[in-house]
């Protein structure tokens, strides 16, 4: 890793996203699509994460599961948009405040 | 042990999950081929396929690591598929009345349970961080459509909505923990893993990893403070997918913990005890004060689920054989409480529809005196009396905890035992000594049959299924130690 960059700057980076990730679905009050674009960014986090430490053990597995994490995020996203869309057909409305029929 | 995957003979130990999986795609060609609108077949076909896997399950003895180490079979994984398998089936055999008002009678969502089923036979026979969380995965995907399969319905898709939300959160968690644990360890396999923690010992990344992983894993048993989606996912969610929800993926997540717990991460049992008892002692408290003000059946029944979570932990914080054996016999027991109350609640229904409300129930003793006995027996049992099966469940966890000297933690579970049975008994209270306020409509007989075959296991368990099911789940137990 050249420029010393070393494996504690990846952390970093990735554990910044993976708050900013969290608190993007905690204190995000305006609309569902950054809720998603926030579970997406926890999933980069972990990525870079895996990729990090891959390099640095010199194992392969790391990179595996980031490609793994991928594939499954892809589906993932499908899914949230797919309700998300019948939400919209019934409430005419994705924002947050709006998700709250039922309380608890 | 790297197995050969061309050759057929040595993945014995996989052939039940791959007929589910070929299973379910058949049965995807079927309901697309029939393309009715209702279509029942394709109901009764998955139940059929649940009930031979789960023969296979049982009568397939071959244990063994396979893929490379990703998967294994051994005794509790056997045991806990059953589990799952009958809990998917009885959940397909619910929705099976009055499928159009649920929005359950489209085909897909037979198949939806298979592949939750799936996903969760995975979980239980996950032996890698990464077969890990593709059976978290596609128990997951499933399931967040099956809370909003009832698409008209502006409350499904809320929950569906929720679920989703926040079961990505918790995956993301699950998977934040499991990098830091490959990364600490250099390993994703479960027992290369405890092999490394035992070499190198314990280090403030790995224990960060093992909080995350665990914080994901009790989103998915909903243990306080990971609880917060159940009470809306149960009430929004049409009640034969909440009856699903309910009873297979909590056992499959409850697996889970106790293999990763037990298996992955002895060496550091100091760490991850903690964090159970927190769990526990917060599930059992919070459950029990929080269902008291709920007015809905289906709320009261979500926090009577993370309280009995919180039961079952308590024999897992033991960390002892005694203590795994206590989960597994709690969980058997859970289903079969959960099934029948389901059931019950399925099969009220009065001019407006599915009964909802605890005050609906008033003067049940009298229009159907069958349905408000097993009701009360179950209410009974969930309390934990004597010599209902739910006593025994509760008996088996404080039991080990009192040998792992435990004590807080278990007079701490009695206790709320004990609050808990208010809101139980007002239910009782209600049935039997209220005035009626309304008509209830006839039973649907496949209810009637789960009802009574619940209620009869439940108030003979001590004297009929109760001996074969503490020695299996002491074999099932015997496999992890």
């Amino acid at each position: 890793m050249g420029l010393g960059i070393g494996l504690g700057h990846y952390l970093t980076v990735a554990a910044i996203l993976f708050t900013l990730g969290v608190f993007g679905i905690f204190i995000n009050r305006k609309n569902v699509i950054v809720i998603l674009m926030s579970v997406e960014l926890i999933l980069l986090a972990v990525n870079l994460n895996f990729v990090a430490f891959s390099a640095q053990l010199g194992d392969l597995q790391g990179q595996i599961f980031a490609l793994l994490i991928l594939t499954v995020a892809a589906a993932e996203a499908a899914i949230g948009l797919a309700i998300l869309v019948i939400f919209y057909r019934n409430r005419g409305s994705i924002a947050v405040e709006d998700v709250n029929m039922m309380k608890g | 042990m790297v197995s050969d995957v061309t050759d057929f003979a040595s993945l014995a130990p996989a052939y039940p999950e791959m007929l589910l999986a070929i299973g379910a795609i058949v049965l995807l060609l079927v309901g697309v081929v029939i393309n009715k609108e209702r279509s029942t077949l394709v109901s009764m076909l998955a139940i059929g396929l649940l009930v031979v896997v789960a023969a296979l399950v049982l009568l397939q003895p071959a244990d063994g690591v396979l893929f490379n180490g990703v998967f294994i079979a051994d005794g509790f994984a056997r045991y806990m598929k059953v589990l799952v398998l009958g809990g998917s089936a009885f959940a397909l055999m619910l929705a099976l009345p009055h499928a159009e008002e649920n929005g359950t009678h489209k085909f897909e969502y037979s198949i939806l349970v298979l592949l939750a089923t799936l996903g969760m036979m995975t979980m239980v026979s996950a032996n890698d961080l990464m077969s890990l969380y593709i059976g978290i995965e596609l128990q997951s995907l499933a399931l967040y459509v099956l809370a909003a399969i009832k698409r008209d319905d502006p409350r499904a898709t809320e929950a569906g909505l929720k679920y989703f939300v926040l079961g990505a959160l918790s995956s993301g968690m699950l998977l934040y923990g499991a990098s830091l644990i490959y990364g600490f360890t250099g390993h994703t396999n479960l027992q290369q893993i405890v092999i490394a923690i035992a070499n190198d010992g314990r280090s403030v990344g790995l224990v960060f990893g093992v909080v995350f992983l665990l914080a994901g894993v009790a989103f998915k048993i909903s243990a306080v403070p990971f609880h917060m989606w159940t009470p809306d996912v149960y009430e929004g969610a049409p009640t034969p997918v909440t009856a699903f929800f309910a009873t297979a993926p909590k056992v499959a997540a409850m697996a889970l913990l106790v293999r990763l717990v037990i298996d992955t991460f002895e060496p550091i049992s100091h760490d991850w005890q903690q964090i159970i008892v927190f769990l526990s002692l917060a599930s059992m408290v919070l459950a029990a004060f929080a269902a008291i003000g709920q007015r809905s059946i289906k709320r009261l029944i979500a926090y009577s689920s993370i309280g009995h979570v919180g039961f079952a932990l308590v024999g897992l914080s033991s960390g002892t054989q005694g203590g795994v054996e206590g989960v597994a016999i709690y969980m058997a027991i859970y289903i079969t409480m959960t099934v029948g109350l389901f059931a019950c609640l399925l099969s009220l229904r009065n001019s407006n529809g599915y009964v909802e409300n605890i005050d609906d129930l008033a003067g049940l003793a009298k229009a159907r005196p069958f349905v408000a006995a097993i009701m009360a027996i179950l209410m009974f049992s969930l309390i934990g009396m004597p010599p209902l099966a739910g006593f025994f469940a509760k008996w088996h966890v404080f039991l080990a905890a009192i040998e792992a000297q435990l004590f807080v933690l278990a007079v701490v579970g009695v206790l709320a035992s004990a609050v808990s049975a208010f809101y139980y008994l007002r239910v009782v209270k209600v049935m039997y000594f209220d005035e009626p306020t309304s008509e209830f409509a006839a039973v649907p007989n496949e209810l009637n049959v789960i009802m009574a075959v619940s209620g009869f296991l439940l108030v003979t368990y001590y004297f009929t299924v109760g001996g074969s099911l503490a020695s299996a789940a002491r074999v099932a137990a015997g496999s992890l130690f």
